[in-house]
């Protein structure tokens, strides 16, 4: 099947780069997230029940909502720390992308390893602007929420299309299709890469690449 | 060849439409209370939370609702409307929102209503979540409070967008086919709402915080609607109980003292607002009432502050008097050095203007490492540390500590060190000076309660043992070194002392000497009749001239 790939822009000042990219993350991981299954028998299962929370960004006029799991909100904190330190040392203009993939595991025979079917990948570019003085500063947090209000409406438009998504599996295949390693949601498998690139556009440090189930799992 | 839909897929369907209507209404009413929303996650299922989400159920919301739907569902024609405004204090109230929930015909035949419709319910109340604090009502809703609140009303039927004004903008949340019809969810918006989101309701919230807690039981019916309240006391009652909103209080209380009050989620009880609490001022300027006093965040977000504290830079002109002989461990309000640098508290700075009127008063500075000697310097200054102080409990010492606070504001030195050292600060005229100076310069008398001396006056004397005395005109005091106010004489070669002193006595002009006035004036009579005879003889060149003038 094809990879459906979406691609957003931001442009914020460097303390606002963490802010930006977890709201964009935990907007997009809300919609792909579930409450945990209980399989019964006969093949039945019951869903758990997700929570979720407002927080309000510190440095960018804007609120966001995420799925009430701490164990998720510190993954993804995680990776996007690591983001914006390898932005910050890499001494380029600033300019840094971080994915977000979708997939599923399909099971291949002995010896080869499972595969990784993306279905879904979100592209965050990431822009990071040096601003002079304290009036741009607020300018820029006011910008930067409104901006990020559009990129909500345009991942809620993505996901209220309702294209494809990976049938709901049977017990003995959620692993597969859903990261079951999360104690109160159940978010599709998902893993975050990220890459810092110069102006061009060529990635000119090593593409980084983290498997946050594996994290988690520690 | 479609299949009709079975009865059992029918109830369904109703059932999950008619939830999905209340379950909206209620996201759209939590996310204009003006407070962030938190529910937990349960990984087991409780059986009653529709859609697989935690959502709290406001009763009189849901009671709202349903009287709007009257039993009926959103249909063709018969949309249910969620329309939220605003209503300032003065009365005034405009429309903000409208969010639709209508139904059209376009029909899904073939998707399973059990799973698939319900699943795609689930992900677009999801969205309206996400939806609903991106509009621009969010944040004014964040706001709301005195000056005004955020109101909604229900309605079922016809959609009716003119009270938006011009230019209004829709936004599509999502939509979900069904076997009887696609489900669409959008909001319609005015966005002419900007200018007065920033500007004309951006203020600072009340004083006593926001306790956001309930609506206030008003069922009004839907030509009415019941207004979100957004403050009110812990004390007050409504006697309707909400215990979503209570487990939402359990799951996030806040620190208000730190965090901005719109942020708060739930703030409290009365009891924090009978101990307000000190605020952390980032400008520090040095408070001079002796009273409790607020460091104010300059955060605009700050609501929060002790009513009955107004301290502030503005007050740093007001001199306080204080009895001589007050203990120096009076206790302070606050013990935060001046990091600010806000005011100026080295001795080689020069002293504003203002407050050398302050001359009772003298801060030591910590930063700067001048002990304190004054016992009662400290209790009218914040940036006293008592630490530093020297506890001198005689009378002649604080006499002497009076005058010694006269050295300069912010600056308390003992005695010793000041008379030393030739003192780069102005008004050194408050500056203890040698004891003989003391006894013969009525200028410098220390009185029990130092009169307020004009910098300009004050300036024309000073301490120090150095410097000779110029020659002067003056038979009141001996000037010995001369330190001008606001000048320093270590950057330039000539400074305003040195210029002032130089041009002091400048000779007078000759012309108006008398002396030699009145020579000339005798010369000049006697010289007149050789004069008036030389004319006389050219009297025809004279008219000639003036001919050729005319």
């Amino acid at each position: 099947m094809n990879c459906r790939s979406e691609v957003l822009e931001v442009s914020v000042e460097g303390r606002q780069v963490e802010e930006a990219l977890l709201a964009v993350l935990h907007t997009v991981l809300l919609h792909r997230s579930t409450g945990k299954f209980h399989y019964k028998k006969e093949g039945t299962y019951s869903i758990g029940t997700v929570g979720t929370q407002d927080v309000d960004c510190d440095f960018i006029d804007f609120t966001y909502v995420r799925v009430s799991s701490e164990e998720l909100d510190r993954a993804l904190r995680k990776v996007v720390g690591e983001f914006k330190d390898a932005l910050r040392n890499s001494g380029g203009d600033g300019l840094g992308q971080m994915s977000l993939e979708f997939y599923q595991k399909k099971k291949s025979r002995w010896p080869f390893s499972d595969e990784c079917i993306p279905w879904e990948v979100w592209t965050v570019k990431v822009h990071v602007v040096a601003l002079a003085t304290e009036q741009e500063r607020q300018i820029c947090r006011e910008k930067v929420g409104e901006k990020l209000c559009e990129k909500v409406i345009n991942i809620v438009e993505v996901m209220n299309r309702h294209e494809y998504l990976p049938k709901m599996p049977t017990q003995s295949e959620v692993d597969n299709v859903f990261d079951t390693g999360l104690r109160d949601v159940q978010p599709y498998l998902y893993k975050i890469s990220f890459q810092i690139t110069d102006a061009l556009g060529t990635s000119v440090t090593t593409t980084m690449r983290r498997l946050i189930k594996d994290t988690l799992a520690l | 060849m479609e299949t009709d839909l079975n009865s059992q897929d029918r109830k369904d369907l109703d059932k999950f439409i008619k939830f999905f209507a209340l379950k909206t209404v209620q996201v759209i009413v939590q996310a204009r209370l003006g407070e962030k929303i938190c529910t937990r996650s349960s990984s087991s299922p409780t059986g009653s939370d529709w859609f697989n989400l935690a959502i709290k159920d406001i009763p009189e919301v849901t009671h709202e609702a349903k009287k709007a739907l009257a039993g009926q569902l959103p249909a063709v024609g018969r949309s249910m409307c969620v329309e939220i405004s605003l209503k300032t204090s003065e009365g005034d109230s405009m429309e903000l929102e409208i969010w639709c929930l209508e139904m059209n015909e376009k029909c899904d035949k073939e998707i399973k209503v059990s799973y698939t419709v319900y699943n795609r319910l689930s992900l677009l109340l999801k969205s309206l979540l996400a939806i609903t604090r991106v509009t621009p009502a969010y944040r004014l809703s964040r706001k709301q409070g005195h000056e005004y609140v955020i109101l909604y009303r229900i309605y079922f039927g016809e959609v009716q967008l003119t009270g938006l004004g011009e230019g209004f903008q829709t936004v599509r949340v999502g939509t979900v086919g069904t076997p009887v019809g696609t489900i669409t969810l959008s909001c319609a918006y005015r966005i002419n709402l900007a200018f007065m989101s920033t500007r004309q309701f951006e203020r600072t919230p009340p004083i006593m915080g926001i306790i956001i807690d309930h609506f206030v039981d008003r069922p009004y019916p839907s030509s009415s609607p019941m207004h979100p309240c957004n403050y009110r006391t812990a004390g007050e009652d409504t006697g309707v109980t909400y215990p979503s909103v209570e487990d939402s209080q359990e799951v996030c209380t806040t620190s208000f003292s730190t965090s901005p009050p719109s942020q708060c989620v739930f703030t409290v009880t009365k009891a924090h607002f009978q101990t307000p609490t000190p605020v952390v001022t980032d400008t520090l300027r040095v408070p001079m009432a002796g009273l409790a006093f607020s460091h104010q965040l300059s955060s605009s977000r700050l609501s929060y502050q002790p009513a009955a504290l107004g301290v502030g830079s503005a007050d740093l002109a007001y001199p306080v008097v204080f009895a001589a002989g007050l203990n120096a461990t009076h206790p302070h309000q606050l013990m935060v050095p001046g990091k600010e640098g806000g005011v100026p508290l080295a001795p080689n700075q020069p002293v504003h203007g203002a407050q050398a009127d302050q001359e009772r008063l003298a801060t030591c500075t910590p930063s700067d490492g001048t002990h304190c000697a004054a016992t009662p310097s400290s209790s009218e200054d914040t940036e006293t540390v008592s630490n530093s102080s020297e506890g001198r409990a005689s009378p002649h010492d604080v006499l002497e500590t009076i005058f010694v606070r006269k050295v300069g504001a912010f600056v308390n030195k003992p005695i010793n060190q000041v008379t030393l050292t030739s003192l780069d600060i102005p008004f050194a005229m408050f500056a203890p000076k040698n004891l003989e100076l003391e006894d013969t310069d009525p200028m410098v008398n220390p009185p029990d309660s130092p009169d307020t001396e004009s910098p300009l006056q004050g300036s024309l004397h000073s301490d120090g043992s150095s410097g000779g005395s110029s020659g002067n005109t003056h038979d009141d005091f001996v000037m010995i070194d001369f330190k001008p106010a606001f000048s320093k004489d270590d950057i330039l070669p000539m400074d305003l002392g040195t210029f002032y002193r130089e041009f002091q006595n400048p000779p007078q002009l000759s012309s108006l000497s008398i002396d030699i006035g009145a020579q000339s004036m005798a010369e000049d009579l006697d010289s007149l009749p050789e004069k008036l005879a030389v004319h006389e003889k050219n009297v025809r060149e004279f008219d000639a001239f003036v001919e050729t003038l005319q």
